[in-house]
């Protein structure tokens, strides 16, 4: 927990950047925007459409759906730029709509005494109709606020750090203390800004002088200390020599793996190395090509499969890291350092008794009573290549199809709510849960050996880092790799401890 | 048509020819007029007659489609519209106070749009809130605080703040009940002839145009049908409409007087 803590205010820090840039932005987007459109009729149903059609592109795809596009154009498509462009986008709707509604609910008689009096259209808008509409725009800032503090939570996946981080490591090591405090800091967070614009408002429209003041104040210090803390964070390192980034996807053994390899790192060329967790799997793919990561494992088979598009099990396990190898090298400039010794293959479980009472060794004994079986599996594994092979070789066809979490499979396939699942051949919780895996006697899965890979950068420019990493080569076999796994998921360790410890028995060795 | 024929050397307000309408809708035809210095005049008739869009014509919150506007001498035409509307105080109906300002704030603003000083306009808002006998407890208040005889002293305030030469009034009182409406025509009625204001004064109350006014524009259909002193309107009548309505307060006293005198049968008819 005490570690948990000491990353508490690094992430709210990053946090507050994300929501306040993007808030600040948004406010000085749609303001004017708004005073736009209620000037110009005829730009309102556009304006407000277009927002609106933002609106209803799902956070989560929106924030992805940023990574290539900024990819295109030549800038950073992972950290914190897209994470808040995606957010400024968020925060408009909000607070355009009710700037409109604002203005147009000035009541008439009062813009025309202010004509009457001869102020200017500029005077007018100054002094009467946005001190006028100021409840309804605030009602709208406040809440962009909450929106873009709860949104700013998402933006983990794309490699941007937020209170996210918590949440997403908390749900993939089922460690419920850590979404707690994700969660409870987000929350925290959005109560306290919220608080800061309401009283902000306050202050203005009974011209407190002093409130504004102190609001002004505290939302200076908070985004001193929130942006300082940037400086602080990238002055020692400086531009030279940067951290060394290891990438991490979203599953248990992905954090134990990027902690193993940074405290390598570490100890063995003396230079800074952060793990930047949670990535989206061709997220982590697309950042090492671009430099963007520096390190990262991922497996022979999903690389065969995902990103060289082919099909079958490639003939056995060293002819597919060579040809994979040899890809990565002349079509990314991608090194590929090392396989660690083990695989974490795609496979298909059931439970103990299920394989015994239908007699089931092999995946064609399970095609011949899928009709009757649901099978779940992660989020990605029906649209990935290694489904429709197994499809078709086996001709497999499930009474049902079930996607959800991959932290959940196991909990369902336990609790009889499935009766087969894609499991992770390295995971703990197979030996745990005394699930039965099914051969897959017909070879439509590649094999899938966890490889370390270094970005085009880190090969040519830190030759010292990849042998450093290249020294893990072979060191972690499967019986290794699930016990990792199983004192994350089933011990409640985490992810660096059990790395330093991984580390010093090595060192025994 | 009646046009005004008191042409005695320039007027301080000149209307010549003035006509607008909206969407194709004539609101007001041809109406020439010319007010003196220190004159108060008066537009009457029914809703919709255009005597409120006229007054409007006069500093160009609306703009006429044709004819033109003399104030001081000088064609409105050719000023910015923003600075003409700051020369001519103005009293909106329903008053038109700023409600997220207070009092004070709301008399400073003529006097802040033509960029007085902070200690001068404290000192001038002091003295029209005195000049329109307005307590200066009541200076810190929003408009919504105050009863509605006391927003439109307000108001009144507010268009002579900046010691405007003419005055523009749109159904000032209207809204008021009757013995606040009676006080404020009174202490107004002293005002302007204390400062000699010029004004133009929309009402479709007769009466109050009969107390108030030097002379009386009667509109109809957008149309100005007479504009006379009350006296002479009454005497000589344009038509019998005119007549009928220039005669109203009279066969309403009459009413009234008929009822409240003793003896005479309740709910007789003259």
């Amino acid at each position: 927990m005490s570690e948990v803590l000491a990353q508490l205010p690094a992430l709210l820090a990053a946090h507050v950047r994300l929501s306040l840039g993007a808030l600040a932005t948004g406010v000085l987007l749609a303001v004017p925007l708004g005073v736009a459109v209620s000037r110009v009729r005829a730009l309102e149903a556009p304006v407000l459409g277009l927002a609106g059609v933002i609106q209803t592109v799902p956070a989560l795809a929106l924030l992805a759906g940023m990574v290539p596009l900024l990819s295109a154009l030549g800038l950073p498509g992972i950290g914190p730029l897209p994470a808040l462009l995606a957010l400024v986008l968020y925060s408009l709707l909000p607070i355009l709509r009710n700037t409109v509604a604002g203005l147009h609910g000035v009541d008439p008689a009062v813009i025309e005494a202010a004509r009457g009096l001869g102020m200017t259209p500029s005077q007018r808008l100054r002094q009467v109709e946005l001190p006028l509409a100021l409840s309804v725009i605030v009602a709208g800032v406040r809440t962009a606020t909450v929106w873009t503090v709860g949104m700013a939570t998402l933006s983990t996946p794309v490699g941007a750090p937020s209170l996210g981080n918590f949440i997403f490591a908390g749900l993939q090591t089922r460690n419920t203390s850590l979404i707690v405090v994700g969660c409870a800091a987000a929350a925290g967070l959005a109560l306290a800004l919220d608080g800061l614009v309401r009283l902000a408002a306050h202050a203005l429209a009974s011209r407190r002088r002093g409130l504004l003041l102190g609001t002004g104040a505290a939302a200076v210090m908070l985004a001193a200390w929130a942006f300082g803390s940037l400086v602080v964070a990238a002055s020692p390192a400086g531009s030279a020599r940067r951290p060394v980034v290891v990438g991490a996807k979203t599953f248990t053994e992905q954090y134990v793996l990027s902690e193993v390899l940074a405290a390598v790192v570490r100890e063995r060329t003396g230079r800074e190395a952060r793990t930047l967790g949670s990535l989206g799997s061709t997220v982590a793919f697309d950042a090492l090509r671009r430099d963007e990561i520096d390190l990262y494992v991922d497996y022979t088979g999903t690389l065969w499969a995902t990103v060289m598009g082919r099909r079958g099990s490639g003939g056995g396990r060293e002819q597919v890291t060579r040809a994979v190898s040899r890809f990565l090298r002349d079509e990314a400039g991608i090194t590929l350092v090392a396989p660690l010794g083990f695989e974490n293959a795609y496979c298909f479980a059931v439970r103990r008794e299920t394989a015994e009472s239908l007699k089931l060794r092999t995946l064609s004994d399970l095609a011949s009573r899928a009709a009757g079986l649901s099978l779940a599996s992660d989020y990605e594994f029906f649209s990935r290549e290694e489904w429709r092979a197994v499809e078709r070789t086996y001709g497999l066809a499930f009474r049902e199809r079930r996607t959800m979490d991959p932290s959940l499979l196991y909990q369902a396939i336990a609790a009889r709510q499935v009766d087969a699942i894609t499991a992770y051949s390295s995971d703990g919780r197979i030996d745990a849960l005394g699930l039965a895996v099914l051969e897959d006697d017909r070879h439509a899965i590649p094999p899938y050996d966890a490889v370390v890979l270094a970005s085009p950068r880190l090969a040519r420019e830190a030759p010292d880092v990849v042998a450093a990493v290249a020294s893990l080569g072979g060191a972690i076999d499967a019986a290794r790799m699930r016990a990792l796994n199983r004192l994350v998921d089933e011990q409640r360790s985490t992810p660096r401890a059990v790395a330093a410890e991984f580390l010093g028995e090595l060192r025994a060795r | 048509m009646q046009t005004d024929r008191s042409t005695d050397g320039g007027g301080m307000i000149e209307a010549t020819g003035l006509s607008c309408s909206y969407g194709g809708v004539a609101a007001v035809v041809d109406v020439s007029f010319r007010v003196e210095q220190g004159e108060l005049l008066a537009l009457v008739g029914d809703s919709g007659c255009g005597k409120t869009t006229t007054l409007k014509m006069i500093n160009r919150l609306v703009e006429p489609d044709a004819g033109c506007v003399l104030v001081d001498g000088r064609d409105t035409a050719t000023l910015e519209p923003h600075a003409l509307r700051r020369s001519i105080g103005y009293v909106f109906q329903g008053t038109g106070l700023f409600p997220h300002l207070t009092v004070a704030e709301n008399v400073a603003v003529p006097l802040r749009l033509l960029g007085w000083a902070r200690e001068r306009v404290a000192e001038r808002v002091a003295e029209v809130l005195s000049l329109v006998e307005l307590d200066a407890s009541q200076a810190e208040r929003r408009p919504a605080a105050l009863s509605g005889g006391q927003q439109q002293r307000v108001g009144v305030a507010r268009a002579l703040a900046a010691s405007p030469r003419v005055m523009l009034l749109d159904e000032p009182f209207g809204a008021l009940d009757p013995l606040t409406r009676d006080r404020l025509q009174q202490s107004f009625h002293a005002l302007r002839h204390r400062l000699g204001l010029t004004a133009v004064f929309v009402t479709h109350d007769v009466a109050e145009a009969v107390v108030l006014a030097d002379r009386v524009g009667v509109m109809r259909a957008g149309r100005l049908v007479q504009i006379d002193t009350p006296d002479a309107i009454a005497r000589r009548p344009a038509d019998a409409d005119v007549e009928r309505l220039i005669d109203t307060p009279r066969r309403q006293a009459r009413l009234v007087a008929a009822r409240l005198e003793p003896g005479e049968p309740a709910g007789g008819t003259p």
